[in-house]
């Protein structure tokens, strides 16, 4: 097996009031996507930051490819980073902005200058060279960006949250880029970012980040169909939280009562007491919807219900629900078919869900949302 | 005449603006534009005999031929360029401190200390000056007493001196300007150079200096035109040694009662500064008016 990229061993920053990182180990492989995706205040920038060496950790070890970088300043670090609100140099053309690290490092002006053009040209920006940075738009300057990081040829390239300040349209057609870019160049990238779908769409592997500390490591179906805590459950993807008290246990499935009385089966995920406080979750996708009662599976738990919302969104459109007996509000995605591409508001309704596919939790599930 | 409402509101407002322009146009018309073309007619004419006067150059030429005059307007100028740079280099690591690693309350309360002096009048400073400096004073009592010197040593009226009262006379319209270009400097700029491999003298030279230039400029040019201009600081401190060019054209029209030569004097001046900051915004590859916006 080869060095991981980077490696992290029990790395702390404390502030004054609060641990940012707290105890955090984990491994980066050559050539990987890793994403650092949790809320903000999470600590995810101060990690990053350690990493490239602006703060100076208070405890643990950072090894970058076979390195330790303790002591090491972030001007002579194999890395480089993609700041949240980019940082071009306003003073010098998109050509300098790009030769600028190769110019630190003593590179000839003329070969500074074949090198740039030839990265610029990689990331589509070959005759931009001589233009000044305002002159470029969002998604070109998020492109300069990474050329100007990625002509060092660094071991790791890290990005903070660079989507953040662009647009919808333009954030869905960079996410594309950036992992293709990846890709192309074969770096590892070390990217952190509170958008659970850039997450999920761009990475080989997710560390879920909550209070200093990883709740979770894998990958993004990892995330996304074994949750490993509640609070996994509620930040990936969208997911209905039914919280209550576990009331009984047969096998691997366990019973939620809400307060209201709403009892709901879910495969319960480590340990579970009788009378504890729980959390379930149903993806919308998981639970069916059926006019009549009768035509939903009878090995599901099954709901009847009162439409309260559409919400129509394309591919992704879905339908909120009281559920009769407690008023719970629940969300049920809409079958492609369009099926039910005629349901009213206030029109009775039958929902149900396989117990297997959702999951329950010791604990409230009460979360830091987004 | 049209009774059409829009000229009429059109009319109104241009009333309206002239009003509002009336302090600053009569300020300029009665200090700046009445009074030079008033000394341009002194300047240019010479007395032939009582209450006769001819046109003529003869101040000019006068200011050529003799020596110490020509040797006086150099002084000046060169003086003042230095002073100018001193405060430059004291003033831009104050800035930066002020605006960079002090934030917050600690940056306002450092800018306060720098402006507090200024709340005493330049007199009252300069004379503290003396109170220090004089032979009989603080520091050389201190020298002698350390055992530096065997005697107390005279330490006005040299040309360090003259210099060190210009510097901190100027020193706050330096900083002023400073803190406010290196305020609009997002320090994700500074670290990024960093993470790219720049140390701190390339960060200096490629990303600080260049995005402070109008700053610098701007300060540079209101230090130069304010210690050129200066008489009180290198007369008091200065003595008879401090040869300025303004106590030339005091002792013209107020000792020697020779208006036309003060006159010419002070177009000379004026010619001066205006020629050293056209050089210097050339050499920083500045335009005046962007200069003065943006600071």
């Amino acid at each position: 097996m080869s060095t991981p990229d980077l490696a992290v061993e029990q790395l702390v920053k404390q502030f004054a009031d609060y641990r940012a990182v707290d105890e955090l180990t984990f491994k980066v492989e050559r050539g990987s996507f890793f994403s650092i995706l949790g809320p903000s205040g999470c600590g995810k920038t101060t990690l990053l930051r350690m990493i490239a060496g602006f703060i100076v950790p208070d405890g643990g070890t950072i090894h970058i490819g076979a390195r330790n970088m303790h002591g090491v300043a972030p001007n002579r670090r194999p890395v480089n980073m993609v700041f949240q609100q980019l940082a071009l140099f306003p003073m010098m053309s998109v050509g300098d902005n790009v030769a600028f690290g190769l110019a630190r490092r003593g590179v000839g002006s003329a070969e500074r200058r074949k090198r740039a053009l030839a990265m610029l040209e990689r990331v589509g920006l070959g005759s931009a060279a001589n233009k000044r940075v305002d002159e470029l738009s969002g998604g070109q300057r998020q492109r300069v960006a990474i050329a100007r990081s990625m002509v060092l040829e660094p071991t790791l390239l890290l990005l903070d949250e660079p989507l953040g300040a662009l647009d919808l349209k333009l954030r869905e057609h960079m996410k594309i880029e950036l992992k293709q870019l990846q890709a192309s160049f074969g770096t590892t990238f070390v990217y952190i970012t509170h958008d659970q779908s850039e997450a999920l769409v761009l990475s080989d592997h997710v560390g879920v980040m909550n209070r200093g500390r990883f709740e979770q490591l894998g990958t993004p179906q990892e995330l996304y169909y074994q949750p490993a805590t509640s609070f996994v459950a509620a930040f990936v993807g969208a997911n209905n939280r039914i919280a209550g008290k576990f009331t009984a246990r047969t096998g691997e499935i366990a019973e939620v009562t809400t307060p209201q009385g709403w009892v709901v089966r879910a495969r319960v995920s480590g340990g579970c007491s009788i009378g504890a406080e729980a959390a379930a979750f149903v993806r919308p996708e998981v639970a069916s919807l059926e006019r009549a009662a009768d035509r939903l599976p009878a090995d599901h738990v099954n709901f009847g219900g009162t439409v309260q919302s559409l919400l129509f969104d394309g591919a992704n459109s879905a339908v909120l629900l009281n559920e009769d007996r407690s008023g719970f509000e629940f969300r049920v995605a809409l079958p492609q078919t369009g099926r039910f591409a005629d349901l009213k508001v206030g029109e009775k309704i039958y929902f149900g869900f396989d117990p297997q596919r959702a999951i329950c939790f010791a604990g409230t599930g009460t979360a830091a949302h987004v | 005449m049209s009774d059409d409402p829009m000229a009429l509101s059109l009319w109104r407002r241009r009333l309206v603006l002239t009003w509002l322009l009336a302090p600053a146009l009569l300020w300029l018309l009665l200090l700046i534009v009445m009074p030079h073309s008033d000394l341009a007619v002194l300047a240019l004419r010479r007395r032939v005999a009582p209450h006769v006067y001819e046109p003529s150059l003869l101040q000019f030429k006068t200011f050529f031929t003799e020596p110490l005059y020509w040797h006086v307007f150099v002084r000046t100028a060169i003086m003042s360029a230095l002073a100018t740079a001193l405060t430059l280099l004291i003033a831009f690591p104050a800035a930066w401190i002020i605006t960079k690693v002090a934030r917050g309350r600690a940056g306002s309360l450092l800018f306060v200390v720098c402006l507090i002096p200024f709340w005493v009048s330049e007199t009252v400073r300069a004379l503290g000056w003396l109170i220090l400096l004089r032979e009989t004073g603080v520091l050389p009592a201190l020298l002698v007493k350390l055992g530096i010197t065997d005697m107390p040593v005279e330490m006005l009226y040299h040309d360090a001196t003259i210099l060190v009262g210009l510097v901190y006379t100027s020193l706050l319209f330096m900083v002023v300007p400073l803190v406010n270009s290196l305020e609009s400097l997002d320090n994700a700029l500074i670290e990024a150079a960093y993470n790219l491999g720049a140390g701190g003298a390339s960060i200096l030279r490629h990303i600080v200096i260049p995005h402070a230039a109008p700053g610098i400029t701007a300060g540079c040019i209101i230090v130069f035109m304010l210690t050129l201009g200066n008489y009180l600081t290198p007369t008091l401190l200065g003595g008879k040694n401090s040869q300025w060019f303004t106590e030339l054209i005091y002792t013209q029209f107020i000792v020697r009662f020779n208006w036309e030569q003060g006159a010419a004097f002070g177009f000379l001046l004026l010619g001066l500064s205006t020629a050293m900051v056209a050089v210097g915004l050339r050499l920083s590859g500045q335009r005046f008016v962007d200069v003065m916006r943006r600071t």
